[in-house]
């Protein structure tokens, strides 16, 4: 009812106002639909899920990943997501929390990475890698962002992912900045967050694992960053790439400060 | 160890788990760039319509401004008057000099953000995105804010007669805009709707009535 003044009151205030008005009784009704959702994100059932396979003795090895080494020593969950991605010196990479549990299933339960990094959304193994990042994400939640610097390659990652954010192409030439590069711009009624400054706020890098009432379903960061290379018109990124990487790099140290809120509930 | 040489072969696995430990490349920024790109080579596939050639074959243009944004600086005036030249040679006139067409078809493909992605089938016509990032009729309250506001496109413009001789500047501006929008703005984040394939002549034409007829609800 509220909201039908508020309409009929600011029809004369001209399209802006208009316009304005409506995003506030969208925004209002999906906020509401938040709200009544807070208590029970369905993001909470994936990390039950997860978990539960963080104990379970799984894989060829029969192991649980209790002993996973997530950049805080062996077995430490709590605040590791928010250090994510850095560098691991036991495999000489930067890796980010989806790659990194690869790794533990593929040393500790004996499952085969490679294969794991190709099998579909929603198939298989990624399944599991998406319940554990989110229970692992959950963890932290709350949690100050504080992806580091300490180490060379570290910073190396950060620079590229810096370029990677900057890089125009396909039939579009869209780059990420096109559409994050800036403060307080929309796609039709959708914010979008500006990505490029500290602490930037954390509707973005802080947020995934996420739930998605949209599609349904927890989508990880791997998933939110492929989706958005298909919209740029880009080719796909290989699930697990360096470039993801370094693009997580760049975006995690830009939102550090910013508090996690993973796993999100997302539109 | 700061001399280590940069290579990106598959041998530099090695050579990045060395760096790991070393310091940032002591090229600096080229050998960055170098890194970014192999980056990009081995780190996307082919996936549908989307193939590799849209990260491999990007103009010289786009390059520039690319590596414009990563140093934080605009394009020199000079860099940006030779792009813009390059992209207005290639904007390609509507072949039986008819400028507009349809403003109902128009409205339909300023609507439709389809297209061109990896989940897109190459046979269905792809849409304009142009709501996606203007506001462009006034009736169509759910429009995005990167672009400027279209509304009133024509009747801003005094466009009263679309055919007449003091409309034309006006009308092939609006086309190459259109069809090459970094013609006119080396660096713009407007597509090059036409100029890249995303749109043909027939729904340039019906774009260009939503915007400038005077009938279209973008001008009454």
């Amino acid at each position: 009812m509220r909201t039908i003044h508020l309409l009929a009151g600011l029809a004369l205030a001209g399209v802006a106002a208009g316009a304005w008005a409506q995003k506030n009784a969208t925004e209002a009704a999906i906020d509401e639909y938040r709200a009544m959702l807070a208590d029970g994100n369905p993001a909470e059932l994936t990390e039950a899920k997860g978990e539960d396979l963080w104990q379970q003795k799984r894989g060829p090895k029969n192991a649980s990943l209790e002993a996973c080494d997530l950049g805080k020593g062996p077995g430490v969950v709590k605040g590791a997501f928010v250090e994510l991605p850095r560098y691991f010196a036991d495999t000489g990479k930067v890796q980010d929390l989806e790659t990194r549990l690869v790794t533990c299933m593929e040393r500790l339960q004996g499952f085969n990475g490679a294969e794991i990094l190709k099998t579909p959304w929603g198939k298989g193994e990624k399944v599991n890698v998406d319940a554990l990042a989110t229970y692992v994400a959950g963890q932290s939640r709350g949690m100050a962002i504080r992806v580091p610097q300490d180490k060379p390659m570290e910073r190396e990652y950060y620079e590229v992912g810096r370029r990677l954010f900057f890089t125009r192409g396909g039939t579009h030439d869209f780059s990420c900045a096109t559409c994050h590069g800036q403060d307080g711009k929309r796609i039709r009624l959708q914010d979008l967050p500006n990505l490029t400054k500290n602490p930037g706020d954390n509707s973005g890098f802080p947020a995934w694992p996420a739930y998605r009432v949209s599609t349904g379903d927890v989508w990880t960061m791997q998933h939110r960053l492929n989706d958005c290379f298909r919209q740029q018109r880009f080719p796909e990124p290989n699930y697990g790439a360096d470039a993801l990487t370094a693009l997580s790099v760049y975006l995690g140290v830009n939102a550090n400060g910013a508090k996690s809120t993973a796993p999100a509930l997302k539109r | 160890m700061k001399k280590i040489a940069w290579i990106l072969a598959p041998a530099a696995l090695a050579a990045v788990a060395i760096a790991g430990c070393a310091a940032l490349p002591a090229g600096g920024g080229a050998d960055l760039d170098r890194e970014t790109q192999q980056m990009l080579l081995t780190g996307f596939h082919d996936q549908g319509i989307a193939k590799m050639d849209r990260i491999t074959d990007v103009d010289d243009g786009v390059k520039a401004c690319n590596a414009a944004d990563v140093a934080g600086k605009p394009l020199d005036d000079a860099t940006a008057r030779r792009i813009e030249e390059t992209n207005l040679k290639a904007v390609k006139w509507p072949s039986d000099g008819r400028f507009l067409g349809d403003w109902k078809k128009g409205e339909a493909i300023a609507q439709s953000g389809r297209g061109q992605t990896w989940t897109d089938d190459a046979k269905s016509p792809a849409g304009g995105n142009c709501y996606n990032c203007h506001q462009i009729s006034r009736q169509e309250i759910s429009f995005g804010t990167l672009g400027p506001s279209l509304y009133n496109y024509g009747k801003l413009r005094g466009v009263t007669d679309p055919d007449s001789a003091a409309s034309k500047p006006i009308v092939e501006y609006t086309w190459g805009k259109i069809w090459n929008a970094k013609a006119y703005n080396a660096c713009s984040n407007m597509p090059r709707s036409g100029h890249m394939g995303n749109l043909n002549e027939q729904q340039v034409r019906d774009l260009m009535a939503l915007l400038l007829d005077p009938q279209s609800p973008v001008n009454h």
